[in-house]
């Protein structure tokens, strides 16, 4: 093989050149067919415009605002979501009777739209941030309870066996064999749900709210802006990015075991 | 130390599908002691040493440790499971600590049995590395020394080397029959390989299958200390295949069908 084509082997072998190509091909794309005039600007802007609007909203603060907005309520509904869906997946794994209890609930309103909860929500709590943060909660709660309660049940019976001829009680194997066991598990469950909880705020945001990216983006629709249409869009995908290669870093320095 | 097994049986199931898997099942093992059970599958060798483990409950009968019945699981009988039973998120010297740690032994002397033990097992340079960096021989010495180091009266291998490879089988057979003479160990070993039964226990109970009962013993008084040699006397071969024999004619009389 040539020098140049093993150049290119070499360059394709790590990982991020060619996600990061796909990136610039689709940008480059953008950037011709916008420019060419075939598309009216009104429905697609250039990636000019859509970087001017976006410098503008950040001057303004709007984006941070917005931006922070958005955040502070998936984490709100989302940390509510983990927290309450931890104790109750573990219960759920490793008790027989709690599981045919639950199981089949979860599995009805699992089915159930998260989004189809709004008009309810609204009506009960009003327009503030409370029916937001509990549309989130109540479109995550479930997908995390099923994934947390299935890491649990492929605890290898080994290992909890050896824990009981060693001595151990319950509590113990709880927290020192099953806690530890289903860590990764658990990070990649939140990991996966997040994306959820993410598009859960966007949709809360478009049906009522003061501030918020969601909001930003039906204002903009209302005054025909597509090039802030755009920001909306792209800031939401790159926060959400951010959360994903959080998690995924957490994951890999807390439970390199894993990997 | 003194373990008695009084009449165990063990019914699988209940109602007109109820299975016998243990039929009346007796047998005695002394401090420093080396006793096998040899069976083919399906001899529910497995299931007696779960029920002396404490792991399962006999249907009837008692398993007795110095005249107390076994009630459930216990450090005083330490097992090692035929694989996957090292805590894969920990040292090789943490798996070791770990049944100390579950008793709330003082942290310098789990440490110091911790090193103690783990050169017993000639261990001590791979002290902290992940069970996924150790090789299947090395994981089940961890987990013989993780047995041995929560001070047990007896120690229960269930298939310890099932799943190595002939030749590391052949040396983890010297290792083990190397720390028994060293250490004075009480040891009820379960295996369907003859040879390694007559290699390393003193008394070798038989089982039959369908429904699992003990049919024949032998005391194995051979000369040990040269295990390699022993493999091919005379008398160990004759010894081996009468065996072999006996073992073949119980699993054609219990797969012909009843008349």
């Amino acid at each position: 093989m040539s020098t140049p084509l093993r150049r290119i082997q070499r360059a394709i072998d790590q990982p991020w050149i060619l996600g990061v190509s796909g990136v610039l091909v689709v940008l480059l794309a953008w950037q011709l067919i916008a420019s060419s005039g075939v598309v009216d600007r009104l429905f697609l802007p250039s990636p000019a415009a859509v970087w001017a609007a976006g410098s503008a909203q950040a001057h303004e603060g709007i984006l941070l605002k917005d931006a922070l907005a958005s955040i502070g309520r998936v984490i709100g509904g989302f940390a509510l979501s983990a927290i309450v869906a931890l104790p109750l997946g573990i219960a759920m794994g490793s008790s027989r009777v709690i599981c045919q209890l639950l199981e089949p609930l979860l599995g009805l309103i699992r089915y159930m739209p998260a989004p189809a909860f709004i008009p309810l929500l609204i009506i009960y709590f009003g327009l503030g941030e409370l029916p937001k943060i509990l549309l989130i909660f109540i479109g995550t709660l479930f997908f995390n309870t099923l994934m947390i309660m299935d890491a649990v049940k492929f605890v290898p019976t080994e290992l909890i066996e050896t824990a009981r001829t060693l001595g151990g009680r319950s509590g113990q194997i709880l927290l020192q064999v099953v806690a530890p066991c289903i860590a990764p598990q658990v990070l990649d469950a939140y990991r996966i749900n997040m994306a959820a909880a993410w598009n859960l705020v966007i949709v809360a945001e478009l049906v009522a709210a003061n501030e918020g990216l969601g909001k930003r983006i039906s204002l903009a629709q209302r005054f025909l802006r597509t090039d802030e249409i755009f920001v909306g869009l792209i800031v939401i995908g790159l926060i959400g990015l951010a959360i994903d290669l959080g998690f995924r870093f957490v994951m890999k320095r807390s439970c390199a075991w894993a990997n | 130390m003194h373990l008695s097994v009084c009449g165990i049986s063990k019914w699988f199931g209940h109602g007109s599908t109820a299975k016998l898997v243990l039929d009346n099942i007796s047998f005695d093992l002394h401090s420093g002691e080396f006793v096998a059970l040899v069976g083919s599958s399906g001899s529910g060798k497995s299931t007696m040493m779960r029920l002396v483990a404490g792991l399962e409950r006999p249907s009837s009968g008692e398993v007795l440790v110095d005249g107390k019945p076994v009630r459930g699981p216990g450090h005083d009988r330490g097992m090692v499971f035929q694989k996957y039973s090292l805590y894969p998120w920990m040292s090789a010297a943490a798996n070791v600590a770990f049944g100390m740690r579950l008793q709330g032994l003082a942290a310098r002397e789990v440490k110091e049995r911790t090193a103690y033990f783990l050169e017993v097992v000639g261990l001590a340079d791979a002290a902290r590395r992940l069970p996924r960096e150790l090789s299947g021989g090395m994981q089940q010495r961890v987990a013989i020394a993780r047995a041995l180091a929560a001070d047990p009266k007896v120690l229960l291998l269930d298939e310890p080397f099932g799943a190595l490879d002939l030749q590391i089988r052949e040396s983890m057979q010297e290792f083990l029959h190397d720390l028994w003479r060293r250490t004075g160990l009480t040891a009820l070993l379960i295996t369907h390989d003859l040879e390694e039964a007559l290699l390393l226990a003193q008394r070798v109970h038989i089982m039959a299958p369908r429904p699992g009962r003990l049919v024949q013993t032998v005391e194995a008084d051979l000369d040990r200390s040269d295990l390699a040699h022993l493999r091919v006397t005379p008398r160990f071969l004759e010894l081996r295949e009468e065996l072999a024999r006996s073992l073949r004619q119980l699993d054609a009389a219990a797969s012909a069908p009843a008349s």
